[in-house]
């Protein structure tokens, strides 16, 4: 039972982040927030695994991990003029 | 299916929902990339938590990754502020 | 005894974690937030995915997987977004004392273009 104040904390630092990424000023903040999220989104789908006891659903947390990778990097090349 | 993860459904729909209200109204077509990559992430977040591994991962690799860097390619070519 | 190192780590990184949201949404700048941003929840995910893998040993190199590959890949993202937003001129916060990418000959050239 002691899963759920650990999960609670983590979805409100996925709120927070969200929050920050509907009303950040600039294009910049917001790709920083979603930066943030899916980092904190990886390290909730890793505790979620563990509450629904199955091992193959860390492989998700895997290509979550790396996909956002791409899409952060992508932007970042987009916004220094690159690409 | 518990109340925890009841209520962690209904957070990342609303949030869904005010995502593609931005992504409608922005002028900036970068912060409407930024905004529909945030969707199809939480989107992949929903599918994992309904049990779809596999649909999550596909979710995750085509729309987060894939899909994001197709539009900045897009945007490059054309122009990045809608008049 | 790893069943209690476990849980205190997964404590530990739920409450790094949260701390990296609370400095995103509260700092004034996007590069205080990136700070923030990147090493609060560098060092939330990695002790977080650690601690489940000790709860489970059997899940143990899966996430030690998880966490090298967080280890290797936020600190070359939040590299590349905070140069390309220096790069973007995007404005330092007004009470910021010092900028020391101003002296470097690759920065000046890049804002002049």
């Amino acid at each position: 039972m002691s899963w759920v104040i650990a999960i609670a904390i983590i979805v409100l630092g996925v709120v927070l982040t969200l929050i920050r990424a509907m009303l950040g000023p600039t294009a910049a903040d917001r790709m920083v927030a979603v930066d943030s999220m899916t980092t904190i989104t990886t390290a909730l789908l890793v505790l979620l695994a563990l509450y629904f006891k199955r091992y193959i659903y860390l492989d998700i947390a895997l290509v979550y991990a790396v996909l956002a990778f791409v899409a952060t990097l992508a932007v970042a090349r987009y916004m220094e003029g690159g690409l | 299916m518990s109340s925890l993860i009841l209520v962690v459904s209904a957070i990342l729909v609303i949030f869904m929902i005010v995502g593609a209200v931005v992504t409608i109204h922005a002028r900036d077509l970068l912060v409407a990339i930024i905004a529909s990559a945030i969707v199809d992430l939480v989107l992949a977040v929903l599918f994992y938590i309904l049990q779809a591994p596999d649909v999550a991962i596909t979710q995750a690799s085509i729309m987060g990754g894939l899909t994001t860097a197709i539009f900045l390619v897009v945007i490059k070519k054309t122009e990045r502020y809608e008049q | 005894m790893l069943n209690a190192i476990g849980w205190f780590l997964i404590y530990f990184g739920a409450f790094f974690l949260f701390l990296g949201a609370l400095g995103i949404m509260r700092f004034p700048d996007v590069f205080n937030r990136l700070q923030a941003g990147t090493k609060c929840t560098t060092l939330g995910a990695l002790s977080t995915s650690i601690g489940v893998g000790l709860l489970h040993p059997a899940w143990l190199p899966k996430t030690f997987i998880i966490a090298l590959f967080i280890l290797l890949t936020n600190p070359i993202s939040s590299h590349a977004l905070g140069r390309a937003s220096y790069r973007s001129g995007v404005k330092l916060w007004e009470k910021s004392v010092v900028d020391k990418c101003k002296e470097f000959k690759e920065c000046v050239e890049e804002e002049n273009e």
